[in-house]
C-alpha cells in the first residue's frame, strides 16, 4: 500500500504546487506509515528532486495529452493504494474527476487541509466560494485528493528515492492543436502574492503602475470583473465567485469595493491590503492592511518602497 | 443539433450563507437559488447554436422539486424542454451516473455543463460524465466551434489557453468566453409565458451509495479589524508586511 501522487510539470519542468503535492502524500502517507509512490512525466530530466519532499519511488512514463487520456494511465498504474494526491491546477482539476469515475473512487476536491482524520478519511475543503468550509468524508477503497495550490505549501522531507521508468496505456479523446502561454507571466491560482486592481483605475493605460507592483514583488496580476468585462484586462485576469480563485499568502487590492462576488473568490488570502479612497468601501472590512488614499499616488510611492526594501534585503 | 445543458441549482451571489445549528447543511432560509452563472453562459451557447443549427435543447437537473423554479427560468430563456431527475444531489459522482443514465438513453450531440458549480465548488460532475461514457472532454471551455460533427474548443490553462479538436458527442464545461457576457439571454414576458406550456419530466433517479459524505460546514474565522495605515507613510505598510505578517 502506498500514497501515490501524480507530480505535474510544465514543458519538462515542476511547479511549485508539483512539490506541494509531494509533501501532501508524504504527510499523509505518514499518518499511515506508508510509503509515497510518485508518478510523473518521462520528460522531467531530475524527478529524484521528489525525494526532498517525500517521495520514496518516482515512476516516469511518457504521460497523455489530455486529463482523460492521464487518467486511464493512472488507472493503470496506481495498484495496492492507500489514496491518490492530485495538485488542483486547471489540468488536475479535469484528470481528478476523471480518474475518480474510472477508479470508482471519493474525491475531495478544492481540498484545503491535509487528512484531519485517518479512519474514516476527513479532510477541509473550500465551499461556497470561500463563504464556506466543508469537513468531507471520503468512504472509498480509493479516496483520491485534489487540493488547492498553495493551501499546505511546499514541506521538506528529505528520502531516499528510486526512479523507474515505465509505460502505460491512455487514449486521448481529443487531439491538442495549439498551446499558447502568456510569457513571463506567473500563474495566477500558484501565486504567492496577487496585485489585483479594480475600475478605480480609471482605464487600461493605467496598469502600468500596477504590472510595477506586481514586478517588484514577483506577482501574478488580477482585475475586478467589470475590467475584464470592459475589456480593460483579458479574462483570465477575472478574480472572484464568477472568475478565478485565489488564495495567495498576499493579495493587494487597488481601486476594487470589495463587492460580495469579488471577496468570495479572493477572501481565502493569507493577508489582505486594500487601497480605496473610500473609507466606506466594503473591502476595508475584508482587509488587513488598509490605506486610505488614491491609489495614482500611494502605488508609485509603494513601488519605489518596495524597490528600496527588496535592494536592502 | 441536440444539446443537453446541465444545470446547477445554487444560492444567488450575493447570498449570504449560513448553516444549519446542527453544522450539516446551508441554512436556505431567505436565499434566493438561480440558475449557476457558468452555465447560464452555456445555456446562452446552446441557444447560438439551435438559431444557426436548428435542433433541440433540453435542460437538465439532478435535483428535489425545490430546483424546477430554476428549470422553468431555463424554458423561459429558451430551453424547448426540462428533465429533473428526482435525487438530493448530494455527491458528484451520483449526480454524474445519473446524467450519464440520462444521456444514454437518449441522443445528444452536445453536453454543455458549467466549469463548476458555485455552491460547493466542485469542478467534478462535467469531467465524471465524459469519464463515464468516454466522451472527449474539454474543461474551462471559453470557446466552442462547430463544423459539421468537428468541434474546436479553446479553454483555459494555467498561464495560457490551448485549442483543441474533438468529433461530436463531446461534453464541455464551460465559462464566460462561451458567449459573452453582454450577450447572456434574460427571460422576457412571452418566454415566461411559453414555458409554462413546456414539458418538465421527472425521472426516477439511480441511487447509488455515495462514497463522500459533507461531515459538518463552518463559517470562515472573520478577521480582526483592519489595520489603517495613513497613505503618506507607505514605509510602514512595507514594515508590517514584512516584520508582521511575514508576506514579503
Ligand atoms: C452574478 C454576478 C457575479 C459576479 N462575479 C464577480 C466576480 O467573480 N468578481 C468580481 O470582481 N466581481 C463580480 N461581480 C461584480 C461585483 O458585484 C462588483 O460589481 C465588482 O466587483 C465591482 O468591481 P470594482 O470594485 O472594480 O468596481 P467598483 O465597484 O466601481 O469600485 C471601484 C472602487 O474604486 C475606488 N476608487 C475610485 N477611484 C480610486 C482611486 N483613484 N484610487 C483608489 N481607489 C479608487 C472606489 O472608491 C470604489 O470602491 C459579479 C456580479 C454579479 C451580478
Ligand atoms: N445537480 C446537478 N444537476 C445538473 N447538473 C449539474 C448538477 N451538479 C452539477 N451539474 C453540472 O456540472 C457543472 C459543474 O458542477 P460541479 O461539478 O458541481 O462543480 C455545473 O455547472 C452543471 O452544469
Amino acid at each position: 500500500m502506498s500514497i501515490f501522487v501524480y507530480v505535474e510539470d510544465w514543458n519538462g519542468a515542476y511547479k511549485k504546487s508539483s512539490f506541494e503535492a509531494v509533501s501532501y502524500a508524504r504527510i499523509w502517507a505518514n499518518s499511515l506509515n506508508t510509503s509515497v509512490t510518485a508518478l510523473t512525466s518521462s520528460v522531467v530530466s531530475n524527478p529524484s528532486v521528489l525525494g526532498e519532499y517525500g517521495a520514496d519511488q518516482v515512476l516516469t512514463f511518457e504521460i497523455a495529452k489530455t486529463g482523460f487520456g492521464l487518467a486511464q494511465q493512472l488507472q493503470a498504474l496506481i495498484q495496492n493504494a492507500s489514496g491518490v494526491v492530485i495538485s488542483g491546477t486547471n489540468f488536475g482539476k479535469s484528470v481528478a474527476p476523471a480518474f475518480t469515475a474510472l477508479s470508482s473512487g471519493a474525491l475531495s476536491s478544492n481540498t484545503t487541509s491535509t487528512p484531519i482524520t485517518i479512519s474514516p478519511l476527513t479532510v477541509k475543503r473550500g465551499a461556497f466560494s470561500s463563504k464556506g468550509i466543508e469537513t468531507i468524508e471520503l468512504s472509498s477503497e480509493m479516496p483520491i485528493i485534489c487540493f488547492v495550490p498553495n493551501s499546505i505549501g511546499v514541506q521538506e522531507f528529505p528520502t531516499a528515492c528510486t526512479v523507474t521508468e515505465t509505460q502505460a496505456e491512455g487514449n486521448d479523446l481529443l487531439s491538442v492543436e495549439e498551446i499558447t502561454i502568456a510569457s513571463g507571466k506567473i500563474a495566477l491560482p500558484e501565486a504567492d502574492v496577487v496585485v489585483s486592481a479594480g475600475r478605480g483605475l480609471k482605464g487600461p493605460e493605467h496598469w502600468g503602475m500596477i504590472e510595477a507592483l506586481a514586478d517588484v514583488l514577483g506577482a501574478a496580476t488580477a482585475c475586478s470583473k467589470p475590467v475584464s468585462d470592459i475589456g480593460w484586462r483579458p479574462h483570465n485576469e477575472h478574480v472572484g465567485q464568477t472568475g478565478i480563485q485565489v488564495n495567495p499568502n498576499l493579495y493587494i487590492a487597488i481601486g476594487i469595493s470589495g463587492a460580495i462576488q469579488h471577496l468570495a473568490g479572493v477572501s481565502a488570502s493569507k493577508t489582505i491590503v486594500v487601497v480605496n479612497t473610500d473609507p466606506e468601501a466594503p473591502f476595508f472590512k475584508a482587509a488587513d492592511y488598509g490605506i486610505v488614499g488614491d491609489a495614482f499616488q500611494v502605488v508609485p510611492k509603494l513601488v519605489d518602497t518596495l524597490r528600496a526594501f527588496k535592494a536592502d534585503q | 443539433m441536440n444539446t443537453l445543458v446541465c444545470i446547477s441549482h445554487v444560492p444567488d451571489t450575493t447570498a449570504k450563507i449560513n448553516f444549519t445549528s446542527d453544522g450539516h447543511s446551508l441554512d436556505a432560509t431567505g436565499v434566493q437559488f438561480v440558475i449557476n452563472p457558468y452555465d447560464e453562459f452555456g445555456l446562452t451557447k446552446a441557444l447560438h447554436l439551435k438559431e444557426s443549427l436548428g435542433g433541440t435543447i433540453t435542460v437538465l437537473n439532478v435535483g428535489g422539486p425545490e430546483t424546477e423554479p430554476t428549470l422553468r427560468k431555463a424554458l423561459a430563456i429558451g430551453a424547448d424542454q426540462a428533465v429533473r431527475i428526482d435525487a438530493i444531489p448530494s455527491d458528484a459522482i451520483t449526480v454524474a451516473q445519473n446524467i450519464k443514465n440520462h444521456i444514454s438513453a437518449n441522443s445528444y450531440d452536445l453536453i454543455i455543463c458549467g466549469q463548476e458549480s458555485i455552491d460547493y465548488n466542485g469542478q467534478q460532475v462535467p469531467a465524471m460524465i465524459a469519464a463515464l461514457l468516454q466522451l472527449p472532454f474539454t474543461n474551462a471551455c471559453v470557446g466552442l466551434d462547430l463544423s459539421g460533427s468537428e468541434a474546436t474548443t479553446k479553454a483555459e490553462i494555467d498561464g495560457g489557453h490551448a485549442t483543441f479538436k474533438a468529433t461530436l458527442p463531446m461534453v464541455i464545461g464551460g465559462k464566460k468566453g462561451i458567449v459573452e457576457e453582454k450577450d447572456l439571454r434574460i427571460p422576457n414576458m412571452r418566454g415566461i409565458m411559453s414555458a409554462r406550456s413546456k414539458p418538465l419530466k421527472i425521472e426516477m433517479a439511480v441511487e447509488g451509495v455515495a462514497p463522500t459524505k459533507a461531515v459538518s460546514f463552518d463559517k470562515p474565522v472573520v478577521k480582526t479589524a483592519v489595520r489603517m495605515i495613513d497613505p503618506e507613510n507607505v514605509e510602514e505598510l512595507v514594515r508590517l508586511l514584512h516584520e508582521e505578517a511575514k508576506a514579503i
